[in-house]
């Protein structure tokens, strides 16, 4: 463990914290302008936050300990990734965990909780939106997992730390058609995983078409605001996941502060332009029928092979 | 040009081809389709630009000229004219195959193009050779779209998609077979192009479809 790693593990979970819901802020704010509307201000999901957690735990009758655990496991496995993923610095707090597999077993694991415990409340919504993720998941985490998978061929390892820093030092990389192919099938996966459009629709409390939001809907006061959070800090997670795989400049690679200062405002900045040309993408994009889901992520799940393939024989 | 910036050029243009033909698969509006083998001809020009920069040979100039202006420029002209007189029938509705499923037919096919194209790359590994699966995997592509779709357009599309693959697997092997052959070649796909084209219309005004599902029997 290096004193970067472990700066690293500090400064990055209190940044996605802080941040995430100022992401979703500004990605809101950023639609509701090109809709035409004035917006709620960037700060409105801190102060809904707020707000649900001063009111009291609710849980409905009949529901066991797997509706009360999934929030907390759901936030869990979000800071967890959060410290080990390099977003800052170039090493981790505990290398081991800043795998490829890794990373992606914890955050299907989130998912996998909240699932659960939409089955658990036995309403028609909360299992038809856990049938519903399900059904998505098992199509992400293939893709997700075969596209991280092309670039780390090259690099001879899975730790997402040595991936970063090898295309750091070698920045030619990125232009090549492994990595372009696999950086387009993982924003498909992550508009996916994320819940955005065209898969899912994140302000929608439309019966027939919400997925996430089912899941959700029995939750109330403490335990949504960890829900809500969580999802926050999943949607950072993953934009920087993106971002540092494919961009990494600026990431701090020695524990000095003005390195330090750099990695912060370049994941910062890296991080606010995805959300921005996410969100005003989204205001073009009309939601999919969900039969033609799976369409969209079996393409992706081609092009991450193709980038595997590529990265085999084109190298 | 330098061996890393050829190495690069090349393999850019390789998996823009690779792009375009899983995009023909992915896609319905025929519209689209047609712009996107429009994008192939052009990345198919590129690469037989940078093969002739490689090179420093004219006659593979004029060539990837000769290239861009056939498969980027007359060819979508033509299937783009015969797609506004088609009316109604814009989207590929009924693939035989879903595309769910055709385009994970499609990973399978890149992993066989990959295995049979071995022994090719074997005899000289170079970079140009290295990228022979990316041909060999745009022409089973090409016949996949052949013999799954319906739509008279979309087969042509197939086929021309073939002809595109072929064509980037003879550039890659040898570096030009020689002006007079690619000359031929071209010809004969425009001369072929043009005669579908004919065949289509003639078939639209007399059955009002260009369903081939439908032309299964003969009638009076």
């Amino acid at each position: 463990m290096s004193a970067l790693g472990v700066v690293g593990g500090i400064a990055q979970p209190v940044l996605i914290v802080a941040g995430s819901p100022l992401l979703v802020g500004v990605m809101r704010q950023v639609r509701a302008r090109l809709e035409g509307r004035a917006g709620a201000g960037v700060r409105q999901p801190w102060r809904d936050l707020r707000k649900l957690l001063r009111k009291e735990t609710i849980t409905p009758r009949g529901t066991s300990e797997v509706f009360r655990i999934a929030p907390l496991l759901l936030v869990a496995t979000s800071l967890v990734v959060a410290v080990v993923v390099p977003f800052v610095t170039t090493d981790s707090a505990i290398d081991p965990v800043a795998d490829l597999f890794a990373v992606v077993a914890l955050l299907a694991l989130g998912a996998v909780a909240l699932a659960l415990a939409g089955l658990d409340t036995g309403t028609a919504f909360g299992g038809m939106g856990a049938s519903r993720e399900m059904t998505i998941l098992a199509l992400v985490e293939p893709t997700l997992l075969v596209a991280i998978f092309a670039l780390s061929v090259r690099v001879g390892s899975t730790n997402l730390g040595a991936i970063v820093s090898s295309t750091l030092h070698d920045p030619a990389r990125v232009l090549s058609p492994a990595s372009l192919l696999a950086a387009v099938a993982l924003i498909v996966v992550i508009v996916a995983e994320t819940g955005r459009l065209p898969v899912d629709n994140p302000s929608t409390h439309l019966e027939l078409t919400m997925v996430h939001e089912a899941m959700v809907l029995e939750y109330a006061g403490p335990d949504l605001a960890l829900i809500e959070l969580a999802s926050a800090m999943r949607l950072s997670v993953f934009l920087g996941l993106l971002a540092n795989l494919f961009l990494p400049w600026g990431i701090a690679t020695a524990a000095t502060p003005a390195a330090l200062v750099v990695g912060v405002l370049a994941l910062v900045v890296k991080v606010g332009l995805l959300g921005v040309v996410l969100a005003a993408g989204e205001v073009f994009l009309a939601k999919l029928r969900l039969f033609r889901v799976p369409e969209l992520l079996a393409g992706s799940f081609l092009l991450a092979l193709l980038a595997v393939a590529a990265s085999y024989f084109l190298a | 040009m330098s061996e890393t910036l050829y190495v690069q050029l090349l393999d850019l243009a390789c998996g823009g081809l690779l792009l375009t033909a899983v995009l023909v698969l992915w896609r319905r509006e025929l519209a689209v389709i047609i712009r996107v083998f429009a994008v192939q001809g052009a990345a198919l020009a590129a690469l037989v630009a940078v093969l002739a920069t490689r090179e420093g040979s004219a006659e593979l100039w004029a060539v990837a000229v000769g290239v861009l202006v056939l498969r980027a420029g007359v060819l979508p002209h033509l299937l783009r004219r015969a797609l506004a007189g088609a009316g109604e029938a814009r989207r590929e509705t009924r693939p035989l195959v879903n595309v769910a499923a055709s385009l994970l037919a499609a990973a399978v096919l890149t992993l066989l193009a990959y295995a049979v194209s071995q022994p090719l790359v074997a005899l000289s590994p170079s970079a140009a050779t290295q990228a022979i699966p990316v041909g060999v995997t745009v022409v089973l592509i090409g016949f996949f779209v052949l013999v799954t779709r319906r739509r008279a357009l979309s087969q042509l599309v197939g086929f021309l998609l073939m002809d595109n693959g072929i064509t980037a697997v003879g550039f890659l092997t040898t570096a030009g077979v020689g002006l007079v052959v690619e000359l031929g070649v071209s010809l004969d796909v425009l001369l072929a192009v043009l005669v579908l084209q004919i065949l289509t219309s003639r078939m639209r005004e007399t059955f009002g479809d260009t369903d081939l599902d439908e032309l299964r029997e003969l009638r009076d």
